[in-house]
């Protein structure tokens, strides 16, 4: 008992002092080491209650992912300012905060050590603890039999976690919605990656000389088609004869065929 | 000397959590505000526990597992929304982040 008792008296203080770590330092990653000793504090307090796999996937999980996401997101934004705790953006903000934060504290505590075993007062006929099975064990066939909904439901928000997180940090393109909010403009400016196949983006030095060009060519081409069309006009009997002669051959070769068909 | 029951443990979890609960109010940092929740939760999960070996029930353990990935995927939405909001404005605060839109 004494060493239960000394075990929860360390790994308390371990918590509260990260936990007013986490609260009263000004440097994020000072914030997010206070929180790694507070988590491994509850996985201490974890394994003297007997919730062995909970406490392993709490140190992995939790100091594992979560403040390692933490520590990256901070370093990935460069938050190296320290936030001043002095200045009360409202009036009277960190007094009101001690006083509610206490009021929680009182509350919880009533409600808290007044239930508790004292609602029945009887022992668990369902799930009981105390039966010789490995904490694993027993938390497995609780997942899977009785809480198997709610463990289905489980992968289906971690898919849409998974999916709305690559959605909100793609960069999207384009300026912000309303340019009043943000008058310095997006941080990002979107350049395209690719030209424009069609070549119409490529500005006004690529585009006036071809309109130029094209226009020099319909005129001349317009002032050749007029001088073809009048030197032709003279010799349009030719042609015609030239027609009229291929138009006897093909008559000719038409009636040899009828001429054979009736044959 | 003191017999250690679960009542030691509720203290704690309570400190705990009203102590979140006073940094999610006092802090403007979006990023420490999420760590004070991390807390909050974490002290809930310790409650659980120790309701769960209290009352001899398997249940409290099984929605601390729960607990822990509902909160492992509030984190991942959450800190995608404040890169995308960093991205934007740089050293934003919770104060400046005043509209759902943007």
């Amino acid at each position: 008992m004494r060493v239960e008792m000394l075990t929860f008296l360390l790994a308390g203080a371990i918590c509260l002092g990260g936990a007013l770590g986490v609260v009263l330092l000004r440097n994020p990653v000072h914030n997010a080491l206070s929180l790694v000793a507070t988590l491994f504090g509850v996985a201490v307090l974890f394994i003297a209650q007997g919730a062995y796999f909970l406490a392993a996937i709490q140190v992995i999980v939790y100091a594992g992912a979560i403040v390692v996401l933490f520590l990256f997101v901070i370093m990935l934004l460069g938050v190296d300012r320290t936030a001043s705790l002095e200045q009360d953006p409202i009036v009277g903000q960190r007094v009101t905060a001690l006083v509610a934060g206490l009021a929680i504290l009182g509350l919880s505590l009533t409600v808290l050590l007044a239930g508790g075993e004292q609602v029945t007062g009887q022992r668990s006929a369902l799930a009981p603890l105390g039966d010789g099975m490995a904490d694993v064990n027993r938390l497995g066939r609780v997942l899977f039999t009785d809480y198997v909904f709610a463990f289905e439901i489980t992968a289906v928000l971690l898919t849409v976690a998974v999916i709305g997180a690559v959605v909100l940090s793609r960069r999207t393109p384009g300026l912000p919605i309303d340019l009043d909010e943000f008058p310095e403009g997006p941080a990002v400016v979107h350049q395209p990656l690719f030209e424009d196949p069609a070549g119409t983006g490529e500005g006004p030095e690529g585009s006036d000389p071809a309109d130029g060009a094209d226009d020099g060519d319909l005129a001349a081409g317009a002032d050749e088609r007029d001088g073809a069309d009048d030197g032709d006009l003279g010799d349009g009997d030719e042609s015609d004869g030239a027609d009229d002669g291929d138009d006897a051959d093909d008559a000719d070769r038409a009636a040899d065929a009828d001429s054979e068909v009736v044959r | 000397m003191f017999q250690l029951t679960e009542s030691w443990y509720l203290v704690l979890a309570a400190m705990i959590f009203a102590i979140g609960a006073v940094g999610l109010m006092i802090r403007r940092n979006p990023l420490v505000m999420f760590m004070c929740v991390e807390l909050m939760l974490n002290a809930v999960n310790l409650t659980f526990v120790s309701f769960s070996r209290a009352l001899d029930d398997v249940g409290g353990q099984a929605v601390v597992f729960f607990v822990l990935v509902v909160a492992a995927a509030e984190v991942v939405v959450g800190l995608g929304i404040i890169v995308a909001i960093m991205r934007r404005r740089p050293g934003a605060t919770a104060d400046d982040i005043s509209l759902m839109r943007g």
